[in-house]
């Protein structure tokens, strides 16, 4: 991750405390008393603490956690469906927790849209009215929204479907028409909360690929709740873990990947397919140097699969990696296999919070 | 002398209670009968009470020891002048304001009684077509009226029918903004709830009593009142019910969309809580049936007076197929809101 590219969303030190006097709990979280001792002794529920999170222009930033995590709490703070205890969100560099009702519709209506869980569609309008939702909002012309709302309905694969009602659709359809419904108010900033996490796994991958393809096109900046890794690790260019409502690390997926810094991430990484998850430019040794006795020519985004494919299985061997015609290091087959086998929590001096 | 002498004695209130001078008011109905039998003669020691028959302290008995304390009569007579007192000024305030009910509910029965049959029934049969679009019901709207005319109860059911039609447009005019009024506030709804409650329970004869007093019995705003009062709640029971329980993830994505309260309200709570509000209708549909025949006690027309007579006059036959003919109606109303409820329903929740 370069550092050139713009920060859109800044969350900084951002508590949030359910319960009926959070602002008198915030003393003794500052004191550092922990979320089960809260809920004990004053019956208030730590619902997040100390959350510091850069969201950078056209990434996708991935928040992961189990359910109760609160990693629905977070994104409802980013256009404020859910008013902070206590610090920051910055949008664009402006405070929007200082932001007017008006301000804050505003804020709503133009930079933001978000994609639900549950689809969350309007039962009682059409297809195409709810595509062109966000702009009749706004006060846009019907010809417009329904233009807007036409185009992006195409977009997503639902044209010849614009005079039907969402019961009419299934999941995997509902949830498109709830993207186009986003992408149809032009924000920069794309909210999806669990968005396909209530569809059967093949829609599922069906709807990621989409994503990633409109977003090679679009660049927008996303933020993307998911409890599912695979989900998380396919989709994200930043991933954030989040655990009872902190965050235990974030960073490059690859990155995390390698290095885990916590247990509860180690338990939660040992069961996926690594081979298919990592990548090339993760394990190879960087250098320009020739290496002797190569085999061959792997690219940089090559997944682990992919080139134990090549090599047949022989660990000896050693590969030039390329970028764009370029090389960018060698990758020994031996770095592989080791990076193959589930890593133990990294050395403490190489965790980054 | 009576059983509770002794408290007062005790107490030291015995010249207070002398003060009160002998008992001024009418005498009560037991007084009277006491009188007239001569049982008791005035001034006469009472015979002494066993304990098992000592009676409650009620004002009366308290009174007989007491003079200085009313008798209950006393205190319905302050109930009465108290409600007395302030009719005056409540009639300068509330005539005004319900005055256009009687317009309205006068105009609307002329208007029904002067459109000829053969213009009002088509007319009715043409409204349940396009409102239900069931051929059962229509066909069910068309025999119930042609039955009712043939027998001659026509005009009475059409009058009865004028005055649900004017009452039900009032009760939902006044109903709905209530009952998004409620469902915004909790407060609202808790101050609401508990008039609600009382203009269920209340027997619906008691509702015509201050009526009475405060309306001339002549005037139509008199039971057009007491119908809109019993028949206003449902519509505003499940308005309040339905917009609260619109899907609380759709009300989040118009909030997440910035749609205002206006376009929220307008464009989501009110049209997905409209089944709600259209069983709310149907309801106040009925329940102005059952009060307009209770309400031709104070001189409301329509066939409550034919089944009032048939009671009176003991006209069996009148009061049955009155009755019968009320029963239709409701059946016929039931039937075609209940029909056009399930079109909203369904193009609500395809």
């Amino acid at each position: 991750m370069t550092d050139d590219t713009d920060i859109k969303i800044s969350i900084r030190n951002l508590y949030k405390i359910f319960g009926t006097d959070p602002q008198a709990m915030m003393e003794h979280v500052r004191n550092g008393i922990g979320k089960p001792d809260l809920l004990e002794e004053y019956g208030h529920v730590l619902g997040l603490q100390d959350i510091n999170i850069d969201i950078r222009a056209g990434q996708i930033t991935v928040i992961m956690g189990l359910s109760g995590s609160g990693k629905s709490t977070l994104i409802r703070h980013v256009n404020r469906l859910i008013d902070p205890t206590a610090g920051e969100v910055i949008v664009n560099g402006e405070d929007v927790l200082a932001y007017g009702e008006a301000r804050l519709a505003e804020l709503r209506q133009n930079t933001m849209s978000m994609v639900f869980q549950k689809f969350a569609l309007f039962p009682h309008h059409t297809v195409l009215n709810n595509a062109g939702m966000s702009r009749r909002v706004r006060g846009e012309s019907a010809q417009i929204a329904d233009r807007e709302g036409q185009k992006w309905l195409e977009r997503v694969g639902l044209a010849g479907y614009e005079e039907h009602y969402p019961g009419q659709l299934s999941g995997g359809m509902q949830q498109r028409v709830g993207i186009a419904r986003a992408l149809s108010s032009d924000s920069e900033i794309m909210l999806m909360d669990e968005a396909f996490s209530a569809l059967d796994p093949l829609i599922r991958t069906d709807m990621q690929d989409l994503l990633l393809e409109l977003q090679r096109e679009l660049h927008k900046t996303i933020v993307f709740i998911t409890h599912d890794l695979d989900e998380a690790l396919k989709l994200a260019d930043h991933l954030v873990i989040l655990k009872d409502g902190a965050v235990i690390q974030q960073g490059e997926p690859q990155d995390i990947l390698l290095h885990p810094n916590d247990d509860y991430i180690i338990d939660f990484i040992s069961d996926i397919n690594r081979a298919r998850v990592l990548r090339v430019g993760s394990i190879m040794e960087k250098t320009d140097r020739p290496g002797d006795g190569l085999s061959g020519e792997v690219d940089v985004a090559q997944n682990l699969e992919s080139v134990i494919a090549v090599s047949g299985g022989d660990t000896n061997l050693h590969y030039r990696v390329m970028q764009d015609g370029q090389q960018v290091g060698l990758l020994h087959m031996r770095d592989l296999v080791r990076a193959l086998v589930p890593v133990e929590a990294a050395d403490p001096a190489r965790r980054v919070a | 002398m009576a059983v509770y002498d002794g408290l007062f004695r005790v107490t030291g209130l015995e010249s207070w209670c002398s003060s009160g001078g002998p008992n001024e008011g009418p005498l009560t109905m037991a007084e009277l009968i006491a009188r007239a039998n001569g049982t008791q003669v005035e001034g006469a020691p009472a015979p002494s009470v066993p304990l098992m028959e000592t009676p409650f302290p009620s004002l009366d008995t308290l009174n007989k020891s007491c003079s200085s304390i009313p008798r209950s009569r006393d205190m319905t007579q302050a109930v009465e002048e108290g409600f007395l007192a302030i009719k005056d000024p409540l009639k300068v305030i509330l005539d005004p304001l319900t005055q256009p009910l009687s317009w309205m509910l006068d105009w609307s029965l002329d208007g029904f009684q002067a459109t000829p049959w053969f213009i009002m029934i088509p007319l009715l049969v043409v409204i349940a077509w396009f409102s239900t679009r069931k051929i059962g019901v229509t066909v069910l709207v068309a025999l119930s009226f042609l039955f009712m005319a043939f027998i001659d109860f026509y005009d009475d059911a059409i009058s009865t029918l004028s005055i649900i039609f004017v009452c039900t447009i009032i009760s939902v005019l006044l109903g709905v903004p209530i009952g998004i009024a409620m469902s915004r506030s909790d407060t609202m709804q808790r101050m609401t709830i508990p008039v609600l409650d009382m203009l269920q329970t209340l027997p619906t004869f008691v509702y015509l009593i201050p009526l009475i007093f405060l309306f001339s019995v002549t005037e139509s705003k008199l039971y057009g009142i007491a119908i809109i009062l019993y028949a206003i709640v449902p519509v505003i029971r499940l308005t309040d019910l339905g917009i609260r329980l619109v899907d609380k993830d759709v009300i989040e994505a118009a909030d997440a969309f910035g749609m205002s309260n206006r376009q929220k309200l307008w464009g989501v709570q009110v049209p997905l809580a409209l089944p709600n509000i259209m069983a709310g209708i149907n309801q106040t549909i009925m329940m102005s049936l059952a009060m307009v025949v209770i309400a031709s006690l104070v001189s409301a027309p329509g066939l409550g007076v034919k089944v009032l007579a048939g009671i009176r006059n003991l006209e069996l036959g009148v009061g049955l197929v009155a009755g019968f003919s009320i029963v239709l109606l409701a059946v016929i109303l039931d039937r075609s809101t209940k029909a056009a409820l399930g079109r909203i329903d369904s193009s609500v929740r395809q």
